[in-house]
């Protein structure tokens, strides 16, 4: 089992959107990894949506999100992947 | 217990007495039901299946979208289906249902009422509105979990009760259609809100703009209700009670007398011949059209197959609906008005993303156009403001036209289509209108409502609202005269032209038709076998060189007395 730990300064000018959220959702629920994501107590399941979109990370919030799993590379897809989604500016998500 | 008598707006004419209903409005009804231990995790297996129907059931929107209008348009189902698939949801719901043994639509709704809460507090606009999609959502997996019928709360009501409320939208008339209710109450609304339209299809007497009617009254209060007058009398004394008994059975007895001209036509003793015609809007009054010896249907209100669902109809089920209509009224015209998805009208349990409008609409246009096929259909737009949206709607509607025809679905590929003058500014450019239509329908309701400045539904303005006004009847003689200068036909189908002073006016001006709820057409129709055209034409004359409403009406008014109509 692996369980890593990063904080990530959410650097999408928009915050946690709706439409990088769903892509980050869709893309973590692949992945035989469980993720945790928390803002300073607050802590919430990265797979939820719902909890996600209302978890009101704005622009320049640093959060810390866990990953676990049993397979290494999964683990670091899913960290990969958050930071592809939120830490980018959204020019160049959009395009 | 002293006789308290409330003053409100006459909204639909009879009198009844029973006891009182206050209707409270909730959004949605969902009761608490405990479970016992052994039942858990059935119930959670309950819930798990029907998120797993309400997934397969948005999948298959969400294709259907895409084939109808494209990838984009259907983007906001994916939004749904994360949802459903949401863990944190489940989780809740699971946990949910253990901890407090309850039923699992209560537990979920209570869940999404959580979310929808969090989502109503995010600073960001589009996130905020997304509370609504989930309260979408909730609908859809509730109707999964419950018995469709059970949520809404009027269905459970009792019989011969007077329905108390402080207003009623038109998906609570329509569900209270198939009960016995005999008169409605209501603190807000006017003479021509929805309450009274209702009231009016179902023959009952309903007073409205009551103000604090839900306050001062309280359940099983003995009520009368005078609907002529506008009264609503609480704890009546004995001496009341004989009075309205006496009132009812007369009331009774010309309805009766009313009753011998069913059969006979709606000519002036000088014959000329007026067309009736009947508004309807749902299925279980299309036999009324016939009994009551309408001369066709002058308005099929389509909205109300909209609503109190939680989906929306499909074309086939909107053709059936149709086709039984135009068959039974045949050979006589049905005239079906188109959705109006815009405005207020529309207002029901589906809450539909803006980008589906044309494909609502679409699917509306080929089920009237596949009906067309059995007898005479006309087809007509609400809200016109002017010619730009006309052809806009009629190129949509020539799209649709030739999609059926190389499919090969047969239609009156001649069916007329027309325009429901409501709107001041379509008034105001009727002889651009009148070349590109087929025929004109004036809808007075909301065009008194727009030209005069009177909210529907706010009982504060619902005396300025004025049907005499000579701004209204100096708009209706423009349309009249704009109209058969390109020889196309005008009818009236708002509810002025189910008063009789008001309909011989429009008689008067000249308008070929006058349609109505089925209560007001053999009055209208004694009005007009009891005069003569030339006797009609120089009232109206003298009427319009008056200048109030009031005015207007009390000459009418006289004028018929002098000639001896009631």
């Amino acid at each position: 089992m692996f369980k890593v730990e990063k904080e990530v300064t959410v650097a999408n000018k928009q915050g946690l959107h709706a439409r990088p959220a769903a892509l980050f959702v869709q893309l973590v629920d692949k992945l035989n990894v469980s993720v945790t994501i928390q803002k300073e107590q607050e802590q919430i399941n990265g797979k939820s949506i719902m909890a996600l979109l209302t978890l009101g990370a704005q622009y320049g919030t640093v959060l810390k999100l866990i990953v676990q799993g049993e397979d290494l590379s999964q683990v670091q897809k899913a960290l990969q992947a958050f930071e592809e989604f939120f830490g980018q500016q959204e020019e160049e998500l959009n395009s | 217990m002293n006789e308290i008598v409330l003053k409100g707006i006459p909204a639909s004419s009879g009198i009844a007495y029973g006891p009182a209903f206050i209707l409270d409005k909730g959004e949605f009804i969902v009761p608490e039901r405990v479970i016992l231990e052994h039942e858990v995790d059935s119930e959670i297996a309950r819930f798990e299946q029907a998120v797993n129907d309400t997934r397969h059931e948005i999948y298959f929107l969400k294709e259907k979208i895409k084939q109808d209008l494209g990838e984009k348009q259907a983007q906001i189902f994916d939004a749904y289906l994360l949802v459903l698939d949401d863990p944190a949801l489940f989780e809740q719901v699971d946990q949910g249902i253990r901890q407090n043994k309850n039923a699992a639509e209560y537990i979920f709704l209570k869940v999404i009422k959580q979310h929808a809460q969090s989502f109503s507090k995010i600073k960001d606009e589009y996130l905020r509105e997304r509370a609504g999609d989930l309260n979408d959502i909730a609908q859809r997996v509730l109707k999964h979990l419950m018995d469709e019928s059970k949520l809404h709360d009027l269905d459970n009501l009792q019989d011969d009760l007077v329905i108390v409320a402080h207003n009623l939208s038109p998906s609570d008339a329509v569900s209270l259609y198939n009960k016995k209710i005999i008169a409605f109450v209501t603190d807000i609304g006017g003479p021509t809100s929805h309450t009274a339209i209702i009231a009016k299809s179902l023959g009952v007497p309903a007073v409205v703009g009551l103000k604090d009617s839900t306050l001062r009254i309280t359940n099983d209060d003995y009520l009368i209700i005078d609907g002529q007058k506008g009264l609503v009398i609480i704890h009546p004394t004995q001496h009341t009670k004989e009075f309205y008994s006496k009132e009812h059975s007369q009331i009774r007895a010309s309805l009766r007398r009313l009753e011998e001209l069913k059969g006979l036509p709606a000519q002036t003793i000088d014959g000329k011949k007026i067309a009736l015609l009947m508004n309807i809007g749902l299925a279980n009054e299309v036999p009324s059209v016939k009994k009551f010896g309408a001369e066709g249907v002058g308005l099929y209100r389509t909205e109300f197959l909209y609503m109190n669902r939680l989906d929306l109809p499909t074309e086939e089920e909107q053709y059936q609906a149709y086709r039984q209509a135009v068959e039974v009224v045949s050979p006589y015209p049905v005239t079906i008005r188109t959705l109006d998805l815009g405005g207020d009208k529309f207002i029901s349990s589906v809450q539909i993303p803006k980008e589906m409008s044309p494909f609502i609409f679409k699917t509306q246009l080929r089920a009237i156009l596949r009906a067309s096929a059995h007898g005479r259909v006309q087809l007509m737009y609400p809200m016109i403001s002017g010619i730009g949206e006309l052809r806009r709607a009629n190129a949509i509607l020539n799209e649709v036209k030739n999609n059926l025809h190389q499919e090969k679905i047969p239609f009156d590929s001649k069916i007329k289509v027309g325009v429901m003058m409501e709107v001041p500014s379509a008034v105001m450019t009727a002889e651009v209108l009148a070349k590109e239509s087929d025929f004109f329908s004036i809808g007075t309701n909301d065009l008194i409502q727009y030209t005069l400045a009177v909210e529907r539904v706010n009982e504060k303005t619902a005396h300025l609202y004025d049907p005499a006004h000579p701004a209204i009847l100096r708009m209706i003689q423009k349309t009249v005269d704009a109209a058969h200068s390109e020889g196309i036909q005008v009818g009236v189908c708002g509810e002025m032209a189910s008063d009789p002073t008001m309909a011989l006016l429009l008689i008067g001006l000249r308008v070929d038709e006058l349609s109505m709820s089925s209560s007001s057409i053999l009055a209208i129709k004694k009005m007009v076998r009891s005069l003569r055209f030339s006797d009609i034409q120089s009232i109206c004359q003298e009427a319009m060189q008056l200048t109030t409403g009031q005015e207007i009406q009390e000459f009418v008014l006289l004028q018929m007395q002098k000639l001896g109509v009631q």
